[in-house]
């Protein structure tokens, strides 16, 4: 075979590859099935920051979040459970494996950190009230998911706050440890300590 | 290589051929990867920067004239005197940072058979895949009396940075007991509450700063997006519907459709004529003017119709439109429907080059509408791909902030609507 022939047998080749994708680039009935983890996670972004890490001031970075702990929250927007502004209608839209994945995407990403304007004196305060009520379940300062809790250092201060106020007011259920704890901490600290413990978690890096 | 005999040439074509059907994701060989972005908006710019963050072997070239972009959102607030105009203001760094290489230039042409992009500076860009962002257009012609020289005058305001600037000035001059008219556009058009949210802006700087002033909203249409939160917010706080309502409006059954102005003597003509000491004129739409150049449009109604599944145009292969410029009903024309667009286009552009299918699209909206600083409204819905290869809502998701919310979920609203702002303009530009 010379150099001619093996010249044609590569037009060919090439001609088939060519054809053959541009079969694949022709519309497949995508209505089927469900998209990708990242496809769905990107649908989030918007508020929640690109690969979920939230640039603020009030929406919660959900980058590492626990992968159980996304799932229960996006069930209990759906049910209604959780009270919330948007999220109980943005919940809906998914349905539970797409949940999954979503949860599988954000809790393998890592939780971006930003600065915070925060007051020294009360987040030191709010560090011991962490210590006394909080790391039992929201362990080595509030920054580990384990045991699907949620991650509170650097968190975006309005988030904790809006959070604290619907437990605190009864507005969030909560499992009978947490509302021992809760219920503890603002009958004995009140609104000072809540706001303190704010300040120890927004003063987080 | 030399021994290669027929059977050799037949077992090798066969392969590939094998390859071909059973769906070996083959690249074409030498193919390149470079992807041409017209248009640096919230659509454009967000597609370029997930097209790097997908594929970082791709070659993005971005254009777009403008230096920096101003966004249409929040751009109400700039109006009201809320908001400094440099904080909707975004350059281009961030999109450089990812390897993004932004030419500001004027796309003029784009040919889709030599497949190349041509700037008013002389530029020739070649492409693999091109996407179309170009926002909207102004029908010029809808309105008698109205042109972009009058709008020095009688500002549209509907395309963020001096034209925001210069209603903020006018109505900042105005006397006590003035006049604003808004006069707004027929469906579909660009950001549907954002008529209804200016008035209600506009409606707080007068009560704090004018209140013997007046709002006039003229309107081609029945009804409008969140009527019922809007002119329930409207009765909470400017009077509505009172003998001395702050706000008026006057839809399509009383002749509410502006055919007509005259800037000299400031009027504003529908069924009736108007006289209004600011005339604010939201003339209707159309897809901008580049996609009209290069053939994107369906000229029944001046708008780009684009596969589902990907923005692919249904005019020209390997063009893809996104954003405002597109058919893509029931999606509205919004900020973050154009960032949610982009990332489904980035995501078929990316596996279109890399031969594979279009992967299986997600898409969402949120709009957010500020009443007044401390009380604000939304709506939000998720998106995905129907049966008939069309968008289509989710059933039982999304829809209006209720009826009955507290006062404090409302403010809570206000801190996520700033919230989505920063986090949606990070996540175009940065």
């Amino acid at each position: 075979m010379n150099t001619k022939q093996l010249l044609v047998i590569l037009i060919v080749i090439l001609g088939i590859v060519v054809f053959s994708s541009a079969l694949y680039g022709a519309p497949a009935n995508n209505s089927a099935g469900t998209a990708s983890a990242r496809m769905l996670a990107n649908t989030c972004a918007g508020c929640h920051g690109t690969r979920g890490s939230s640039v603020g001031p009030a929406s919660p970075t959900i980058a590492g979040i626990s992968y159980d702990y996304f799932i229960e929250t996006m069930e209990a927007y759906q049910s209604g459970e959780r009270p919330s502004t948007i999220m109980t209608r943005i919940a809906k839209g998914y349905n539970e494996k797409e949940i999954e994945l979503m949860a599988g995407y954000f809790s393998k990403q890592s939780f971006v950190r930003l600065p915070q304007e925060h007051d020294g004196n009360a987040a030191r305060r709010g560090k011991k009230l962490h210590k006394k009520y909080c790391d039992k379940c929201h362990e080595e300062g509030g920054r580990s998911a384990e045991d699907d809790a949620g991650i509170l250092a650097g968190q975006w201060e309005p988030y904790l706050r809006f959070t604290l106020e619907d437990f605190t007011s009864g507005k969030r259920p909560m499992e009978k440890k947490k509302k021992i704890r809760i219920n503890k901490l603002d009958k004995t600290h009140g609104k000072a300590g809540i706001d303190d413990l704010v300040h120890f978690y927004a003063s987080q890096q | 290589m030399a021994n290669i005999n027929r059977r050799h040439f037949l077992a090798l074509t066969g392969t590939a051929l094998a390859g071909a059907v059973l769906g070996f994701p083959m690249v074409s060989f030498g193919a390149g990867k470079k992807v041409v972005i017209v248009g640096g908006g919230v659509g454009g710019s967000t597609c370029a920067k997930y097209l790097r963050l997908m594929d970082a072997s791709i070659e993005v070239t971005l254009i777009e004239p403008k230096k920096t972009y101003f966004t249409c959102f929040m751009s109400n607030e700039v109006i009201s005197g809320g908001r400094d105009i440099k904080t909707i203001q975004f350059g281009y760094e961030g999109l450089r940072k990812h390897g993004i290489k932004v030419i500001h230039d004027l796309a003029v042409n784009i040919d889709p058979v030599a497949k190349k992009v041509v700037t008013g500076g002389g530029k020739s860009l070649i492409y693999d895949a091109c996407v179309v962002a170009p926002g909207i257009d102004f029908r010029w012609d809808a309105i008698e009396g109205y042109s972009p020289r009058v709008a020095e005058t009688l500002p549209h305001a509907w395309q963020a940075g001096t034209q925001t600037a210069l209603l903020r000035d006018q109505i900042n001059a105005m006397r006590d007991g003035g006049t604003v008219i808004i006069a707004a556009p027929q469906n579909p058009f660009r950001c549907p509450p954002g008529p209804y949210e200016r008035a209600s802006q506009i409606a707080w700087y007068l009560k704090n700063h004018k209140p013997k002033s007046k709002i006039l909203i003229l309107d081609p249409k029945p009804k409008f997006s969140k009527m019922g939160l809007f002119t329930a917010g409207w009765e909470r706080y400017f009077g509505y519907k009172s003998a001395n309502s702050m706000i008026e409006w006057i839809g399509e059954k009383d002749g509410g459709e502006v055919t007509r102005v005259n800037a000299k003597q400031m009027y504003a003509f529908a069924t009736s004529k108007y006289k209004g000491d600011v005339i604010n004129v939201i003339p209707p739409q159309k897809a901008g003017k580049i996609a009209f150049i290069a053939d994107l449009v369906d000229e029944d109604n001046g708008w780009c119709p684009v596969n589902h599944a990907s923005f692919e145009s249904s005019r020209h292969k390997d063009i893809y439109v996104i954003g405002d410029a597109t058919i893509a009903a029931p999606m509205p024309k919004s900020g973050y429907a154009a960032n949610s667009q982009a990332k489904v286009c980035a995501a078929a552009v990316v596996a279109k080059l890399n031969g594979e299918s279009a992967p299986i699209p997600s898409y969402v909206n949120t709009c957010y509408s500020l009443i007044t600083p401390n009380d604000g409204i939304s709506v939000a819905m998720v998106y995905r791909l129907g049966a008939k290869g069309k968008i289509q809502k989710v059933k039982g998701a999304g829809g209006l902030t209720p009826k009955n919310a507290s006062d404090a979920m409302r403010k809570r609203e206000v801190t996520y609507a700033y919230s989505w702002f920063k986090n949606i303009t990070h996540d175009t530009f940065y």
